[in-house]
Order: structure tokens, then C-alpha cells, then sequence
């Protein structure tokens, strides 16, 4: 017998051990929604999955009695938009940042400790600055994304600019490479795959403020339908945008991976000669 | 047009190089040996401009040499000296960008059709024409240094720095190497600094052989005193393998002391 931290598993086994535990959740739902259904017929808590498709139905097959708008698609588009515009912005912004601190000593000094202390800043306390100063349009909501990750991006890619072995710095300055040079073709071009990595891991934290944003303040979007729908106890409704919200971001993590992968082919691991 | 006067280097007061007092002439090959960390590389970085002398001067054509790399010095480290975001075409096209004024260093037009021409001229020079669109990663250790080589010379130095170019690959294809940088440097007119381990390598090589070592010892404090060159022998080019070989017999059980 091999040791466990030896032994993986084949792929099939692989396949079938990493669906197992959806499987059982699915069952043990499906199990105690029956048992709550069967006691009443009218409760809310744990809708069988006919209920949540009824509810799916309504809302994005049938246009609103009210607007006539299919409110799934329009939340969907709109809490996707504001989360787009905060992530694209904070991936420059702090690609930005990142690179200057990460490569000019001079920046670096200036800039450290002022970054330093606005990560520390809990981003939903300023909220409520937010909307007293862009008002409770749109602008606030991308803004609480925007402030709320661009610290992580752009400390991360400051540290990933200071990692690039400065053997490649000393080379391009031999081949009489200039300050812009180094840093728009050696420095800039191995970040962008980091970037990737490092918009990955603060999406998470996205979804989080444009959800908070969107129950506090707004009119449309997944975060407020589910906390509006919540006054009424609608978990038909609620379980499904959730499923949606998960499947999204699981949508943009396969992206951006998929992503890194067709267009920094020489990013591999230990890949730095 | 290297002129060494007096050199010392030290870290935090420990001094590292002492006394160093050594000229060198245009197209010498001068190879380095020594312990390790005597100060070899150090040195080199002083030649580099990344490290600077704490005392006495280090003159280029009569001027304190630049205290940052600059086109007229190239250099292959052992590892880390090629682009690995850069196709090995880029790697070497990329001299050239470089080499002009600019903000970014991209070439355009007929100035990048003949920067190809070129770094594709260099690199069926150093043997790698058949892999142009290759990244770093897929090449051996001996084909990343041949690339290393091919575009620190791109770069058109008149000094070119090795510091155990050779140190990670394999005897075979050392041999290779060798004959590889001696017709680059006879072809190219170069002026090569290059630290070795091998000392049989250093006396093949080179034209001179630098021996670092301490002269001055306590053996309570060692690290009180820094290393200077303790020998600096003239290595005959003609009769360059069998010379080497009896020197390199004399001189090698006293680095070993050394060393051990
Ligand atoms: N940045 C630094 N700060 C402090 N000490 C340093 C620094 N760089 C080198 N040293 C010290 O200087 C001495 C010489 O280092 P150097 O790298 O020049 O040795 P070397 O002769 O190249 O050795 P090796 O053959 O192992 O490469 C070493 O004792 C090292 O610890
Ligand atoms: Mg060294």
C-alpha cells in the first residue's frame, strides 16, 4: 500500500469522486425539500426544483406585468455592466500603479506607504461616502469595485514586478535599453499573465461589493432582486439567482484562464530563463 | 583601455576585493579563478556598473567606467539572461530595438526587416537557425546560453562579461561553447572578461588567467582582509593546450587548498 499523499487517482475515479459530493447535496435537497413540501404544501424554506423553474420561467421567459421588461436578463445585464466596469478599471488602474511602484524605486517610496494604508480601508465603511459623492447612480456602485480591489491588483503586481530577476533589467540595460523600454517590453509584458491571475483571485471580492452595492442602492441587478425578493421569503427565486451568480463566475474564472493560456503560451511554471 | 588602480571593495566593512592593480589591453581574453566567493563576480558587477568601488578606481579609456550597465558592456549570466516572454527571434531582434531612442523599442518597417536579417544572420552564427520561433523554455541549458550570447552580441559591445556562462551545462557541450566564443570574440574583436570554475577551461580560453585569492590571512577574523589577484599569467595562444595543461597541473592543488 502506497502512502496517501502518494496515491491520485485515475482519471475516472478522479471524474467520478469530484461529482460525488454535488450528487449528494443534490439528494439530500431533493430529500428534505419532499419532507417540508409533504408537512406543508406552502412552504417557502426548501422549494422543490419545479417551483424554482416556475419562478425561472416568470422571470426570464415572461416579459413584467410592470415594465415589461424580462427582469432576469435586465438584472443580469446590469449587475454584469457595473461588475465589467469596476474590474476592467481596477485591472488598469492597478496594472498601473503595479508597475510603476514595482519597477521605479523613486515611485516606489512615494507611493508604498499611501497604498499600503488604503488596502486597510474596509471598503463598505466608505460606502456611504461613495454615494454622498457620485450620488446613488451607477458611478457608486462601480466605484465601491473599483476601491474595493485595485489595492489587491495593484500590490500584487507590484510584488510580481520586483520578482522579474533583475539578471533581465542589467540585459536590457546592456543592449542599451532607456527606462520606457524595460518597462513597456521586459517588464509589462510578463505582468500581463499575472494581471490574469490577479483579476482571478479578486473576483470573488467583486462580486461581493456589487452585491452590497446593489442591495443598498438600486433598481435593478442580481444582488438586488435577491435582497428584494427576500422581504416576500421567495427562496424560489433566491436559490436560482444564486446558482446563476455561482455559474457566471465560474464562467469568467474558465475565461480568463483559458485566456492566459492561448496568449502567454511561455508562461509556464519555473518558466523564467 | 582598462585600467585598474588600487581597487578595493567592501560590504557592510567587509572587505571583499583588495590592491587590485592590473591593466588590459583591447581584445585581451582574460579569464578569473578563484575560490568561491572571493570576489569574482563582484568584480565583474564593478565592470558592469551594478556595484560600484569603495576605494581607488576602475578607469575605462581613461574614465571612471559608468555606474550603470551601459551598451559598450555586455554580459551572459549563468542563468536569467534571456527574455522568456520573447520568441528566440524576438529575444535577439530585440538588440536592436533597444539600441535606438525610443519609448517602447519596437522596430517597424524596413528598420525591423533588417534587424531580422541580422538576428537571424547572428543566430545561424551561434547554431540556433533552425529554432527562430522557440520561447526560452524550450530550449537546453547550451541553446539558452547560445542565445544569451547571440544577443549580448547583437548588442554590439566592445566588452563582453561572462560570469560562469557555462557553469550548468554538460562537458560535451562545453566543448561546443568553447569553440563557439573563440571564434565569436577573434570575429567579433571583443574584449572578454569571463569567471570560471574550471581552470582547464580558463587556460583554453583565454589569452590571461586571473587567480583571486587572499594574501594576507588572520585566521581568527577571515574576515578581515579581501582577496586580490595573486596571479596573472600570460597564456600562450599557440601553444595553448599543452601550456595550460602543466600550469594548470601546478596551479590546481592551490586553489583546492583553497577552496577546501
Ligand atoms: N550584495 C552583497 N551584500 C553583501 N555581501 C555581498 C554582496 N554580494 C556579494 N557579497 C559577498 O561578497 C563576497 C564575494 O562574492 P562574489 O559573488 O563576488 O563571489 P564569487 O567569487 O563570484 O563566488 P562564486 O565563485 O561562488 O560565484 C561573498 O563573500 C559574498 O558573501
Ligand atoms: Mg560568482
Amino acid at each position: 500500500m502506497k502512502r496517501l499523499i502518494n496515491l491520485s487517482p485515475a482519471p475516472a475515479t478522479r471524474m467520478f469522486i469530484a461529482l460525488l459530493p454535488f450528487v449528494l447535496l443534490l439528494l439530500v435537497y431533493i430529500v428534505a425539500s419532499d419532507a417540508r413540501l409533504e408537512a406543508n404544501p406552502n412552504d417557502k424554506l426548501l422549494p422543490s426544483f419545479s417551483q424554482m423553474g416556475a419562478a425561472i420561467d416568470r422571470m426570464a421567459l415572461e416579459p413584467s406585468k410592470r415594465s415589461g421588461d424580462y427582469v432576469f436578463w435586465v438584472d443580469t445585464a446590469s449587475s454584469l455592466k457595473r461588475l465589467g466596469m469596476g474590474v476592467a478599471i481596477a485591472a488598469s488602474v492597478g496594472l498601473a500603479i503595479g508597475l510603476l511602484t514595482g519597477a521605479l524605486p523613486v515611485i516606489n517610496a512615494s507611493m508604498s506607504p499611501l497604498l499600503t494604508v488604503i488596502s486597510l480601508i474596509p471598503p463598505l465603511a466608505i460606502l456611504p461616502v461613495l454615494f454622498i459623492i457620485f450620488g446613488l447612480g451607477e458611478l457608486s456602485k462601480v466605484m465601491l469595485i473599483v476601491l474595493g480591489i485595485t489595492p489587491f491588483i495593484a500590490r500584487d503586481l507590484q510584488r510580481r514586478t520586483q520578482e522579474i530577476p533583475s539578471e533581465q533589467l542589467v540585459k536590457a540595460q546592456t543592449l542599451g535599453a532607456n527606462t520606457s523600454q524595460i518597462m513597456v517590453r521586459v517588464l509589462l509584458p510578463q505582468l500581463m499573465p499575472k494581471l490574469i491571475d490577479a483579476v482571478r483571485l479578486s473576483m470573488g471580492a467583486g462580486w461581493l461589493f456589487l452585491i452590497a452595492a446593489e442591495a443598498i442602492a438600486s433598481t435593478d441587478g442580481l444582488g438586488y432582486r435577491i435582497f428584494l425578493v427576500r422581504r416576500y421569503m421567495s427562496m424560489d427565486v433566491i436559490l436560482p439567482y444564486v446558482a446563476w451568480i455561482t455559474l457566471l463566475a465560474f464562467l469568467f474564472d474558465w475565461l480568463l484562464a483559458t485566456l492566459s493560456r492561448r496568449l502567454f503560451p511561455w508562461n509556464v511554471q519555473g518558466g523564467n530563463s | 583601455m582598462i585600467e585598474v588602480n588600487n581597487l578595493g571593495k567592501s560590504y557592510d566593512g567587509n572587505p571583499v576585493l583588495e590592491r587590485l592593480n592590473v591593466n588590459v589591453k583591447e581584445g585581451e581574453f582574460v579569464t578569473l579563478v578563484g575560490a568561491s566567493g572571493c570576489g569574482k563576480s563582484t568584480f565583474l558587477k564593478m565592470l558592469l556598473g551594478t556595484e560600484s568601488p569603495t576605494s581607488g578606481e576602475l578607469l575605462l579609456d581613461g574614465k571612471p567606467i559608468a555606474d550603470e550597465p551601459g551598451p559598450d558592456r555586455g554580459i551572459v549570466f549563468q542563468q536569467y539572461s534571456v527574455f522568456p516572454h520573447m520568441t528566440v527571434l524576438d529575444n535577439v531582434m530585440s538588440a536592436v530595438g533597444f539600441a535606438q531612442r525610443g519609448l517602447t523599442g519596437y522596430l517597424f518597417g524596413t528598420k525591423r526587416k533588417q534587424a531580422r536579417k541580422d538576428a537571424e544572420a547572428m543566430l545561424n552564427e551561434v547554431g540556433l537557425g533552425h529554432a527562430l520561433q522557440k520561447y526560452p523554455h524550450e530550449l537546453s541549458g547550451g541553446m539558452k546560453q547560445r542565445l544569451a550570447i547571440a544577443q549580448a552580441l547583437l548588442g554590439k559591445p566592445r566588452i563582453l562579461l561572462l560570469d560562469e556562462p557555462f557553469g550548468a551545462l554538460d562537458p560535451g557541450i562545453r566543448a561546443d561553447m568553447h569553440e563557439l566564443v573563440l571564434r565569436l570574440w577573434k570575429e567579433h574583436k571583443l574584449t572578454i572578461f569571463m569567471v570560471t570554475h574550471d581552470i582547464k577551461e580558463g587556460f583554453y580560453l583565454g589569452t590571461r588567467l586571473w587567480v583571486f585569492d587572499k594574501v594576507r590571512q588572520d585566521p581568527h577574523a577571515p574576515q578581515a582582509f579581501g582577496a586580490t589577484i595573486t596571479y596573472d599569467l600570460p597564456v600562450n595562444s599557440k601553444a595553448r593546450q599543452p601550456a595550460a595543461k602543466t600550469t594548470a597541473e601546478t596551479i590546481a592543488p592551490l586553489l583546492a587548498e583553497k577552496a577546501g
